[in-house]
C-alpha cells in the first residue's frame, strides 16, 4: 500500500470511527475462511457457502447491513481484522482466552467439540497414543489441544489446511487426526473420507463458536441482538437443519 | 499499538532452532543442486540434440513451474500412490524432510544448470584454443580450464540463486517442517503477534543472507583471483611465466 493510500485509509477509518454508529454499520465486511467444509467453503462455481456464509447473511438481513463476504487464509484472520480489511470474522472460530485478549467475541453461535479421525483398518485408539504421529491444523482448537495434551507422548504434524491434514492421513504419514467433530462428521460422509471413522469418545472442551470483531466495536451488540432474533424466529434452526440432523446450538 | 518485545525474546530459541533447520535444508539442498547441475550443463552445451533434449525438458520443467506447486507435487502427490507408498523409496519419501531437500535440490539444479551453461558459454574462445593447442583432453580441458572459468564467470549470479533458495525454503512450512517460517508461524498460532515474530524472523533471514553474500563475496574473489592480478605478488607472475 502506498503511503498515499495508507492515509487515505487511515482518515477514512478515522472518520468512520467518529461517525455516528448507524452510518458505519450500513456496510459490513465480514472475513470467512473458505476451507472448511460445510461451514465455510468456495463451491465449483466459486461462491462462498456454508452454515457461517447462511448465518452471515441471515445476520445482516436483521442488522439491515450491506455485508460483504470475503476469504481470507486461516492464520491471518485475526490480524486482517485487527488490519481493518473486515470488521467482523464468521468462521468458526472457537472463543479462547488467548483469543479474546486481541479481539471481543459475540455470544456464542453454535458448539463444537474434538475428536479422533483415523482409518477404519486401523486399531488406533485415543487411550494409546504413545509414539503415534497426530496431525492437526495450524492456529486451531485441536492444534493447541495437541501441542497442549500430547505433544510430550505423540509427534504433533501441523498443516497449513484440513483439507492437507486429511490428505496426509490417507497417505499414512499420519496415525490419526485431531478435528473438529462437525467438519469431520461432514468429510466421514463424503467419498473421500469413507475409509476413516471417528475413534474414542468426543472430546468435549467447552468449545464455542463466536463472532470475532475489533475490541470495544459496537458491531458485537449489534451482531448478538442479530443472532437473538434470528434464533426465536426459527432462521437459525432452518440452517442448522440444512447441514446437519441434530442440533448444533 | 501494542507493541510486545517480551514476546520476540520469549520465542527466540524456538526461532533460532527453526533458522537451523532452514540453513540445512538450503546447505544439502544446495550441494546436491550443485553436483547434479554439473551434468546437466555440460549435457545442455553438447552439441548432440539427443544429448540436449534431456537436460532441456528438464531445466525447462522446474523452471517454469512454481516452488510451491513442486513441492506439493512430491509431498502430497507422490504419497497418494500404493505404488510409492510401498517401494523402497518410501522410507524417505514419507519423510517431510527429505521430500522439502529433494525438491529443493531439484529445483535449485535446473537453475544452477542454466547458469553453468551460460558461463561455460561465455568462457572466451582464446582460452579453449589455447588449451586445445597444448594438446590437452577434453577432461583435463574440463578441469584445468572450463569448470573453473565457468564457476568464476558464474559465483556472482550462483550466489543470487542461494539467497532465492534462502527465502524459497520458507514453503518447507507447508509440509508441516518447522523451519524458520514455519516455527514463526506455529508461535503467531498461539501469540496472535504477527507483526511482532514475522519481524524477528525477517531480521535472522536477513543475518542469513548477510553471511551467504559474504561468502559469495570470497568465492568470488577467489574463483576469479586472476582478474585482480595487480594486487598478486610480482614473484607469483614470474613463476607463472
Amino acid at each position: 500500500m502506498s503511503l498515499k493510500k495508507a492515509l487515505a485509509t487511515a482518515t477514512l477509518v478515522a472518520a468512520t470511527v467518529s461517525a455516528p454508529f448507524a452510518l458505519a454499520a450500513d456496510k459490513v465486511r465480514i472475513a470467512t475462511e473458505g476451507a472448511y467444509a460445510p461451514f465455510n467453503f468456495i463451491d465449483e462455481s466459486g461462491k462462498l457457502k456454508g452454515f457461517d456464509v447462511d448465518i452471515a447473511n441471515a445476520l445482516c438481513e436483521k442488522m439491515k447491513a450491506d455485508c460483504t463476504i470475503v476469504a481470507q487464509d486461516w492464520d491471518g484472520i485475526i490480524p486482517g481484522l485487527m488490519a481493518r480489511k473486515y470488521d467482523a470474522i464468521i468462521a468458526s472460530m472457537s472463543i479462547t482466552p488467548e483469543r479474546s485478549r486481541v479481539v471481543d467475541f459475540s455470544d456464542p453461535y453454535y458448539s463444537n467439540s474434538l475428536i479422533f479421525v483415523a482409518p477404519k483398518s486401523s486399531k488406533f485408539s485415543p487411550a494409546q497414543v504413545k509414539g503415534k504421529v497426530i496431525g492437526a491444523q495450524r492456529a486451531t482448537i485441536a492444534g493447541q489441544y495437541l501441542e497442549d495434551n500430547l505433544s510430550s507422548k505423540v509427534t504433533v504434524k501441523l498443516y497449513d489446511t484440513q483439507d492437507n491434514a486429511y490428505l496426509d492421513l490417507s497417505s499414512g504419514r499420519l496415525d490419526a487426526i485431531v478435528s473438529d467433530q462437525l467438519p469431520a462428521y461432514d468429510w466421514l460422509r463424503s467419498k473421500e473420507g469413507q475409509a476413516y471413522e471417528f475413534k474414542g469418545e468426543k472430546i468435549d472442551i467447552d468449545d464455542k463458536i463466536g463472532i470475532a470483531v475489533r475490541k470495544n466495536d459496537k458491531l458485537r451488540e449489534k451482531m448478538n441482538k442479530a443472532l437473538q432474533d434470528i434464533l426465536a424466529d426459527g432462521t437459525y434452526d432452518r440452517i442448522n437443519a440444512k447441514y446437519f440432523p441434530f442440533s448444533i446450538y | 499499538m501494542n507493541w510486545s518485545w517480551d514476546v520476540i525474546f520469549d520465542n527466540l530459541p524456538k526461532l533460532i532452532n527453526g533458522a537451523w533447520l532452514t540453513l540445512e535444508l538450503v546447505v544439502i539442498s544446495g550441494l546436491i543442486g550443485v553436483m547434479l547441475s554439473l551434468p546437466l550443463a555440460l549435457m545442455r552445451v553438447s552439441k548432440r540434440r539427443w544429448v540436449q533434449a534431456f537436460p532441456f525438458a528438464y531445466i525447462f520443467f522446474f523452471r517454469g513451474t512454481p516452488l510451491l506447486i513442486q513441492i506439493f507435487l512430491v509431498y502430497y502427490g507422490a504419497s497418494q500412490f500404493d505404488v510409492i507408498k510401498e517401494s523402497a523409496l518410501w522410507p524417505i519419501l514419507r519423510e517431510p524432510y527429505w521430500c522439502a531437500i529433494i525438491t529443493f535440490a531439484l529445483h535449485t539444479a535446473a537453475y544452477i544448470a542454466e547458469l553453468l551453461r551460460g558461463a561455460i558459454q561465455s568462457i572466451p574462445k582464446g582460452e579453449l584454443e589455447a588449451g586445445k593447442a597444448l594438446g590437452m583432453s577434453y577432461p583435463l580441458m574440463l578441469r584445468r580450464i572450463i569448470l573453473p572459468r565457468a564457476f568464476g564467470i558464474m559465483m556472482p549470479s550462483y550466489g543470487n540463486e542461494v539467497i532465492l533458495m534462502l527465502k524459497g525454503s520458507a514453503l518447507a512450512s507447508t509440509i508441516t517442517l518447522l523451519d524458520l517460517t514455519g516455527m514463526a508461524r506455529t508461535v503467531i498460532a498461539r501469540t496472535y503477534t504477527p507483526l511482532e515474530i514475522f519481524l524477528a524472523a525477517g531480521v535472522i533471514y536477513l543475518i542469513i543472507s548477510a553471511v551467504i553474500i559474504a561468502l559469495f563475496r570470497f568465492l568470488e574473489r577467489r574463483f576469479n583471483r586472476h582478474q585482480h592480478w595487480p594486487n598478486e605478488k610480482p614473484k607469483d607472475l614470474d613463476a607463472q611465466l
